[in-house]
């Protein structure tokens, strides 16, 4: 955790970047974009996700170096789910 | 055994086990952030199984998405994006010590919390209207003749609103037992409990906050934001 004591203006420079983003992603939706919308959609909400881990949950300036491990786990554990369920279910030739 | 362990000095709020505030600080961090790892499991399996569903009945995932309110669903998300700012500047104010604003700032928290809440509520209530909750009265006619471009199957269509519900619903019980936290946490406050030196409480509870925020940032896309094109 840091001891170290952000400005305001720092947040509020995020916030808005949250907000900004937030409204692209329902503009974007409008869009034709193909098969090309969900991914930017995700895009945009992993971007969000990120800079609200990194700056509002203060992991960029934590000095407790384990918890990168357990978001990283953490990560891959939901990767796994996801993925061996798709890998299941998707090779699956009738339902 | 030497004296000069024994006899360190410090304040109620360091626990003796811990070597000094930094430490149990940490450790704090670490905890809440196993339970939040699990909390991601817990939330991962129905990501799972919206993944599954939507891959095998896109166009009813489609039409659902589409019958969504856009325009509250995106006020919803800004609504969660202010809370997160309120809880990460309330952080900040217990760092400094300031106690008014540290109250201030949580009971804002609280109010976008209730604001998020009320709009869901609306949301929902609208769904009822509509026959869009599963079950017995669940009727998707509606969205067959909205979109006669797509072929809707109205068990398919119930899945999605399963999923819709399930998924907002356990977001919105995260909600509501972050909203108790927090006026838990404003009482505290206002009694001035957390100072610069130990203000472990306000940053724990709001990592959590944080976290219910992040859900609802996937599952904004992930719900209202399926299909929104231009249908051909």
């Amino acid at each position: 955790m840091s001891e170290h004591i952000m400005s305001s203006k720092f947040y509020y420079i995020i916030w808005i970047a949250l907000l900004c983003l937030t409204g692209v992603t329902a503009a974007v939706a409008f869009v034709d974009l193909g098969p090309f919308n969900t991914v930017v959609a995700l895009v945009i909400a992993t971007f969000k996700a990120v800079l609200v881990v990194l700056f509002f949950m203060h992991v960029k300036y934590t000095s407790e170096k384990l918890t990168k491990v357990v978001i990283v786990s953490a990560i891959f554990w939901l990767f796994l789910l996801l993925a061996l369920s798709m890998a299941d279910y998707g090779t699956r030739l009738a339902r | 055994m030497s004296d000069s362990h024994t006899a360190v000095e410090h304040g109620p709020e360091l626990l003796h086990h811990f070597v000094d505030a930094e430490q149990q600080r940490d450790a704090s961090t670490l905890g809440m952030w196993l339970f939040l790892a699990t909390e991601i499991m817990f939330f991962g399996g129905m990501f799972c199984a919206y993944l599954i569903y939507r891959s095998w009945y896109y166009n009813e995932f489609a039409a659902g998405s589409r019958s969504l309110d856009i325009t509250l669903g995106t006020i919803n998300t800004a609504v969660l994006i202010c809370s997160s700012l309120t809880v990460v500047l309330a952080v900040r104010a217990a760092q400094m010590g300031k106690r008014k604003l540290l109250v201030t700032l949580l009971l804002l928290t609280i109010v976008f919390g209730f604001a998020f809440l009320g709009i869901k509520g609306v949301e929902w209530y609208q769904k009822f209207e509509e026959h869009h909750i599963p079950g017995h009265a669940f009727n998707a006619a509606d969205l067959v003749q909205a979109y006669p471009q797509i072929h809707i199957d109205q068990s398919h269509e119930q899945i999605y609103f399963s999923l819709y519900f399930a998924m907002t619903g356990l977001h919105a019980l995260h909600m509501i037992i972050g909203v108790g936290i927090f006026v838990w946490l404003t009482y505290y406050a206002w009694r001035g409990r957390y100072t610069p030196k130990y203000y472990t409480p306000v940053e724990m509870c709001g990592l959590y906050w944080h976290f219910v925020d992040i859900v609802w940032i996937y599952l904004f896309p992930l719900l209202y934001l399926i299909d929104r094109k231009p249908l051909r």
